[in-house]
């Protein structure tokens, strides 16, 4: 078995690895190319600052995409959540209250998206892009359309704890993001309610007759995203001091972005949130990178347009299937490579 | 289950009725399944056998008519498919009996996970078990196909054998084969019903719903044979050869037999 194939093959296996890949080459152009802006740490911190909202909406989105399910109405929520906890502030000044205030809107929201995919058995792409809009015209009608400014926000702990700056420049907010891919990773990768969502979105079927409880399980996991997308929708609320109304909005293909570039297929069954993790800083470092770099503005979605392409080819390779593909067709132009372990069962001696 | 292995029957239906509206899919069905017996359920396509296979594995409760499983009555209204696990029912299906996209381990303890106290998997526990049945009761040799492997690298026959050595790894009593050779080439097949043999062996029952009467005929101890919705014949494999009953079968889908009492 040659060395540098196996090597490939094991890389591939590493969750998250090709999407890292990227992350690295992308940066390292970076560096080339704009070596001002990217060779201080200055860029990375005020990353570690903007991507979190978008990558933790982005995780709680790869459970869903894992089971089959998608759900477009998160960025809502984001809204919706950065509202109750503004109102709840100003009302009567307690943090605390209006953070799980915000946590459990946003678990309501997806409750209800859950009980229309499981019980009413809407498919979840018609019923997430309603109640998407309905929650907006919600959260516009309480708020009046204006945003609501609340700086006294900064003075408090839960500012601190969850936006505050350690050692007074790095954003706490992404160890909380890191922290979830972990917790998540655990919850998918090592826990009953993980594998439960994975055999749904193999095949709802088999779930179904090996005793789990399909619709419990997804009504669980649409409330459990809702309020996951509050959590990231009150990130960005404590990190700017101020609601508006349309906060959220944009954030839906950019974190579908990220979890189809981490690997996370829509065909559902598998889930890669490592992928998803990285996949979000590219998605999020796409626009400032390109820009600083001096080639202009318009390029900026050529590019994005670009990685995301080369991303999910690069996911499709280094899967099971695409390595071994590729060496066939590598051995056809003439290459000398073997075939590797994976995919070809008889070539290995014994597992 | 200690009860159950003195018992008599590990299977017994008495007057299962099911309508869906008012259509009428199962009709005054009575039938048992002796404790170390393999019985061929034999049936057209729409004469009952899924119905009747959704009731017996919890899927779906009967309209009416009792339940006894290893001769205890069954409440219809509490029975699922964790009930039936726990009562020693299992079933193999033609197609939906793994994730394709899962590891071996996941798809031996899916719904019966090996958990710590908060619903953690003990991973380490689970790919042993499973590695030793893989092993020792399916017999894979080697050949690249390990735990860690996912269910789509496995020819049909191999994941159907994978389901039945599941199904005997959680002591089953009764295993119900729902139409699990079709689609499946000659060879596959063959695997198939060597793992039923295995049954036989282990001294549990099986139901096995075939369209293939030469399948169900080797490996059975009896014929059931359904149609529209009722228990046309039952016959004892002793008082029968292979073209005997093809042409029984013939006839009857002719509409040329009437009805024979069990």
């Amino acid at each position: 078995m040659n060395r540098a194939t196996r090597t490939l093959a094991f890389l591939g296996r590493l969750e998250g690895f090709p999407i890292a890949v990227v992350l690295a080459v992308l940066y390292g152009a970076f560096i080339l190319s704009a070596p001002e802006v990217f060779s201080g740490y200055r860029i990375y911190m005020s990353f570690f600052q903007t991507v979190p909202p978008m990558l933790v909406a982005a995780l709680g989105l790869t459970l869903v995409i894992t089971a089959g399910e998608i759900d477009l109405s998160f960025p809502a929520v984001i809204a919706l959540s950065g509202f109750v906890f503004t109102w709840v502030f100003r009302a009567i000044h307690s943090p605390v209250i209006g953070f799980l205030g915000a946590i459990a809107a946003g678990a309501l929201v997806g409750y209800v998206n859950g009980f229309m995919v499981a019980r009413l058995r809407v498919p979840s792409i018609m019923a997430t892009l309603a109640t998407q809009f309905f929650w907006y015209g919600v959260t516009v009608l309480l708020a009046g359309g204006l945003q609501i400014n609340i700086e006294d926000v900064i003075a408090t702990t839960t500012h601190a704890l969850f936006v505050g700056r350690l050692f007074g420049v790095f954003p706490v907010q992404a160890l909380w993001a890191l922290g979830l891919t972990v917790f998540l990773w655990f919850i998918l990768n090592r826990h009953r309610f993980g594998e439960a969502i994975m055999f749904i979105g193999d095949n709802a079927e088999v779930a179904r007759v090996m005793g789990i409880n399909v619709e419990a399980t997804r009504i669980w996991l649409f409330t459990i995203h809702g309020a996951i997308s509050a959590f990231a929708g009150l990130l960005l609320t404590l990190e700017i001091n101020v609601f508006f109304p349309t906060q959220g909005q944009g954030m839906l293909l950019a974190a579908m972005a990220a979890v189809f570039i981490g690997g996370t297929s829509i065909a559902g069954g598998q889930g890669v949130l490592v992928g998803t993790l990285f996949g979000s800083y590219v998605i999020g470092s796409l626009e400032a990178g390109v820009v600083a770099t001096g080639i202009g503005g318009y390029w900026v979605q050529l590019v994005e347009g670009l990685v995301m392409a080369a991303s999910v080819i690069l996911n499709v390779i280094m899967g099971d299937e695409g390595i071994s593909a590729l060496s066939r067709t590598a051995r056809r132009w003439g290459w000398r490579w073997q075939e590797p372990a994976i995919g070809k069962p008889q070539d290995q001696d014994g597992a | 289950m200690a009860e159950s292995s003195q018992a008599r029957t590990s299977l017994r239906m008495i007057k299962i009725e099911k309508y869906f509206g008012s259509v009428c899919a199962l009709k005054d069905i009575n039938f048992e399944v002796g404790q170390n017996e393999i019985v061929g359920l034999i049936g057209d396509n729409g004469a009952g056998k899924s119905t009747l296979v959704k009731i017996l594995t919890g899927v779906f409760p009967p309209t009416s008519g009792d339940l006894y499983i290893a001769d205890q009555k069954v409440d219809a209204r509490s029975y699922s498919v964790k009930k039936a696990h726990t009562l020693g029912i299992e079933t193999v299906y033609q197609d939906k009996s793994l994730g394709e996209k899962q590891a071996m381990w996941r798809n031996f303890f899916i719904g019966r996970e090996l958990t710590y106290p908060l619903g953690f998997l003990k991973v380490r526990a689970e790919k042993q078990i499973a590695s030793d049945i893989m092993i020792n009761t399916i017999g894979f040799r080697g050949k690249g196909i390990g735990v860690d492997s996912k269910a789509s690298k496995l020819s049909g026959g191999e994941r159907q054998g994978v389901a039945i050595g599941r199904a005997m790894h959680f002591e089953a009593n009764l295993i119900i084969l729902d139409e699990p050779t079709v689609a499946l080439s000659l060879k596959e097949v063959r695997k198939v019903l060597n793992f039923v043999h295995k049954i036989k062996e282990a001294g549990k029952a099986s139901i096995y719903i075939s369209h293939n009467i030469a399948d169900v005929y080797e490996i059975s101890d009896r014929f059931l044979v359904i149609d529209r919705g009722e228990i046309v014949a039952s016959i004892e494999k002793a008082k029968i050869g292979l073209k005997e009953l093809d042409e029984f079968l013939l006839e009857y889908s002719h509409g040329l037999k009437d009805k024979v009492q069990p």
